[in-house]
């Protein structure tokens, strides 16, 4: 435990660090200088680094607590918004939106979004409730089976519409058109975060099963039902702001356990704190490593993401029954 | 023995209740005869223009269909038995993302003709070759080991295909719109257009394949009964499901890098198969998976074409209906 | 005769069994008691091969469990466990056909449906044999599955709890059924079992475990004395003969 009095410090020094490069290192270099005496430098300061550097933040903490409320009603480590389904099922609200409404604000797009999202959620709870052992891998493959359906509804439907290459934007959740007047709605995400950390104690009752949590007096369908709405809120204002951000609601929250335990009251601020700092490296590493182009932050994400997530998979295997 | 005991002995045996059934075997004859109509319908029916040009051309197809129909079907009955678990198909295990992030690289690198022209067999050989490397790759690292498990390796394995439809994704976005078009023709599925001289090695791996699943066919029954009950019984149960995993991913990739993905056309034709063989064993449920899949190839391709005029989007058609029948599935009755 | 050696298992850095040694004669039925956690199941699974021990070797009729060919060894020894999922959907007299496995690799001859219908009589399933596994009640799929493993007609013959879901009568009847395989046909049954009364009505041989060793052996007068039941199942017992048969109390 000792460790850990001088990693979180450390952890957070290191996000802080982060924050402050994400808003000074681009194309059009701030510094501290340039702020105080350069009206130009000030405007993209406001305009473009600040709502970039908060959405990533926001994002971040959408989906890495999205998956702290999933694992805890499901009592499974290895659920999450896109290995559930629910950000497929946001990306294909996205389309139908696209399809129907082409001119929609996104305040309606986020709205459809967030339905979809609930709706596809709530299949994979429906669905969670036939799988004999709860703790098993097989939840996370059927979830990511369920995503790759929709996905190739939501696919082909595209093809059909000459939408493809649109939704393939969305599939490579990216930060780079992120400005003022549009991100806004992402601080609905902290009302998220806020409500998460205040009912963390019900989620996990719920998540012992039904009938073990009536009898502790739990109204287990409300809380559920106020879990999955929680969790479509958070993916479904994601997707339209950002897109498709894959892993965080897996990775994170499994390394703060390992490092803190399953003490969620605990961990859920460490949980949001580390998820913002991941998503902000993989950002930063984007945005340098071939500049003057971008790589998107998720896709960045897609990769280093599955390197670890193998790697905690692999140090679970001895865990792990056939 | 009580009274009681003798009472019951001469009491009705069980099961003379039940309605009489076709038997398995009856079942697999009247679906062979329907695919046989169905193969005579796609390539007789319906001829414009010239017999020398179309029938050719057509038997080609049908060549892949068998194919197709063989590598997917089979492929998925044996990976449910292996995986003791009917919603899983062998894609998950990265597959169709790695095809599709082999294609998307090539379109990349050399531009869009490298897909358009005929590829040759030994691209088709190095395709296959490289998703059978990962695949044992994943087996021996994760399943045959010490603390291997089955599940976990199917995990990791789709961990790595969504990294590889990340990268994919991307790739995509930086390509021009000609390029991107003719790159979603690629990642389709391309019935239509295998050439006709990858058939032979095809049709002789199918064959080979077919023959060793067809000799272990009791073995892979077996199996149903779970890692301990099959042990018991002098299964070599590890060793077992390795050789089945390496050929089922033998057959999947082959046909993948034939034909293009068809992640969910496997799993529905597998699916009816089940319902339709009236058994559990192997030896009828194989060739009925086969069978069905000819039939839904064949009969599909034949109302597309001239029924709908839509010939090219078969496979997305299918993938579709596969895809709804997978998510109706999860949501009937009874555990998984 | 069945020797382990040294045999002992760990998860982690939990010893769940062991080192343990000793030997299990030919014929006849030998128990395995002890409290939950004690080991049994761990020793009946690493004797039955079905478990890798983290150390220690096991013989069976002279034939070492961990190298000879898996299929060699299901013709001499079987072994069922307590948790038997299916998921096919098979008929009884399909299930206890896969006994047969071994000795005909799925093509069962007459002699190999002789004995299926043989092993079905000995369990009274015989009526029946064409009802689906999951049309049974839990105690006649119990004893379906033990017919399978008496259809594998191997001279060692492996339990784990076999008279789980089985009511007083029918438990009685698979122990007379179990006593007949090891007096008529030879047989070497291993069992494990929880109630002891039973385990000391029919075994020739008792060996108790507890935290994963081995605590004592011996027939079933030497084991049921009061410090001995008391010691091995940490609870007080006392022992008395009743109608002639040593019978533990311990529910007050």
């Amino acid at each position: 435990m000792t460790k850990n009095k001088v990693l979180l410090p450390v952890i957070s020094v290191v996000v802080l660090a982060l924050t402050v490069a994400s808003l000074m290192v681009g194309g059009y270099d701030i510094t501290l200088e340039s702020l105080i005496h350069d009206p130009a430098a000030r405007e993209m300061f406001f305009i473009s680094r600040v709502p970039r550097t908060l959405a990533l933040i926001f994002a971040a903490v959408a989906m890495s607590i999205s998956g702290v409320i999933m694992q805890l009603i499901t009592q499974n480590k290895f659920v999450e918004p896109t290995t559930a389904g629910t950000a497929q099922w946001a990306g294909l609200g996205l389309l139908a939106t696209l399809i129907v409404v082409p001119d929609a604000s996104p305040m309606v797009k986020m709205v459809i979004s967030v339905i979809f999202a609930f709706a596809g959620t709530m299949v994979f709870i429906v669905v969670l409730r036939r799988i004999a052992l709860k703790s098993s891998i097989i939840v996370p493959l059927v979830g990511i089976m369920l995503g790759a359906v929709v996905g190739s509804i939501t696919t082909f439907l595209a093809g059909n519409f000459d939408l493809l290459q649109s939704m393939s934007a969305w599939r490579s959740g990216g930060f780079s058109s992120v400005v003022r007047g549009f991100y806004e709605p992402l601080w609905a995400v902290l009302a998220v975060a806020v409500l998460a950390y205040l009912l963390a104690d019900r989620f996990t009752i719920a998540g012992l099963g039904k009938d073990l949590a009536t009898n502790v007096g739990l109204k287990y369908e409300q809380v559920v039902f106020l879990g999955v709405m929680l969790v479509a809120i958070a993916t479904g204002v994601t997707t339209v702001v950002v897109g498709f951000i894959p892993f965080l609601g897996l990775i994170v929250p499994n390394l703060v356990s390992m490092m803190l335990g399953d003490d969620m009251h605990k961990n859920l601020p460490w949980v949001a704190v580390i998820g913002a700092g991941l998503l902000l490296a993989c950002d930063l590493v984007g945005r340098t490593i071939v500049a003057p182009m971008e790589i998107p932050a998720s896709v960045v994400l897609g990769v280093v993401g599955a390197v670890v997530f193998i790697t905690l998979v692999l140090r679970q295997r001895r865990h792990v029954s056939a | 023995m009580s009274v009681l005991d003798s009472v019951r002995a001469r009491a009705v045996p069980a099961g003379t209740g039940e309605r009489r059934r076709l038997s398995p075997g009856v079942r697999l004859a009247i679906v062979a005869v329907i695919a046989a109509v169905a193969v005579a319908c796609y390539l007789f029916l319906f001829i414009r223009g010239s017999f020398d040009f179309t029938f050719p051309r057509r038997l080609t197809v049908l060549g892949a269909m068998l194919v197709a129909a063989f590598a997917h079907g089979m492929g998925t009955v044996v990976f449910h038995t292996v995986t003791d678990n009917r919603i899983l198909t062998p894609s998950i295990i990265g597959f169709d993302s790695l095809y599709t992030l082999m294609q998307t690289l090539t379109v990349f690198f050399f531009g869009a003709t490298a897909i358009a022209t005929s590829e040759g067999i030994p691209k088709l050989v190095l395709q296959t070759a490289l998703m059978v490397a990962l695949a044992t790759l994943l087996y021996r690292w994760l399943f045959s080991g010490r603390f291997g498990s089955l599940f976990l390796m199917l995990l990791v394995g789709v961990v790595l295909g969504m990294a590889f439809d990340s990268l994919s994704t991307f790739i995509q976005r930086v390509l021009s719109p000609t390029e991107y078009d003719m790159l979603s023709v690629e990642l389709m599925g391309r019935l239509s257009s295998v050439p006709g001289d990858y058939l032979p090695l095809a049709f002789g791996i199918c064959i080979v394949v077919g023959v060793i699943l067809w000799r272990r066919r009791h073995r892979l029954d077996a199996l149903l009964l779970g890692r301990d009950t099959a042990t018991n019984i002098g299964v070599a149960y590890k060793r077992e499901l390795t050789l089945m995993l390496v050929l089922i991913a033998l057959l999947v990739a082959f046909a993948t890098a034939l034909a293009g993905p068809m992640t969910f056309f496997g799993f529905l034709v597998a699916t009816l198969a089940y319902q339709i063989a009236g058994s559990y064993k192997h030896q009828y449920v194989m060739p009925m998976a086969f069978l069905l899949g000819v039939i839904t190839l064949a009969f599909g391709q034949f109302f597309m074409q001239h029924i709908f005029y839509a010939g090219g989007f078969l496979t997305v058609i299918i993938e579709f209906v596969g895809g709804i029948l997978f998510l109706f599935m999860l949501l009937r009755k009874g555990t998984l | 005769m069945i020797e382990f050696h040294d045999v002992s298992m760990s998860y982690q850095d939990k010893r769940v069994l062991g080192p343990v040694s000793g030997t299990i004669r030919e014929g006849g039925i030998t128990s395995l008691i002890g409290p939950n956690g004690a080991g049994k199941s761990t020793l009946m699974t690493i004797i039955g091969r079905l478990l890798q021990p983290t150390s220690g070797t096991v013989t069976v009729g002279g034939l070492d469990v961990r190298s000879t060919k898996t299929q060699e060894l299901a013709k001499h020894l079987s072994i069922l466990r307590q948790e038997n999922h299916i998921t096919a959907r098979l008929t009884v007299r399909e299930l206890v056909g896969f006994g047969r496995f071994p000795h005909c690799q799925g093509r069962l001859t007459a002699e190999d449906v002789r004995h299926v219908d043989e092993a079905m009589e000995f369990l009274n399933l015989t009526d029946l044999a064409d009802r689906f596994l999951d049309q049974l009640s839990g105690g006649q799929r119990q004893r379906t599955f033990v017919a399978m493993v008496l259809a594998q007609d191997t001279k060692y013959v492996l339990l784990d709890e076999p008279l789980n879901n089985l009511d007083m009568k029918h438990a009685v009847l698979m122990m007379r059924q179990l006593r007949r395989a090891a007096d008529e046909l030879g047989k070497t049954i291993v069992l494990v079992i929880h109630d002891v009364n039973i385990a000391a009505a029919y075994s020739d041989h008792i060996i108790a475990l507890r935290d994963g060793l081995i605590v004592t052996s011996g027939t079933s007068d030497e084991i049921m004395r009061d410090e001995i039941l008391t010691d091995v199942f940490d609870t007080p017992v006392t022992v008395h003969a009743i109608n002639g048969q040593p019978t533990a109390v311990y529910a007050r």
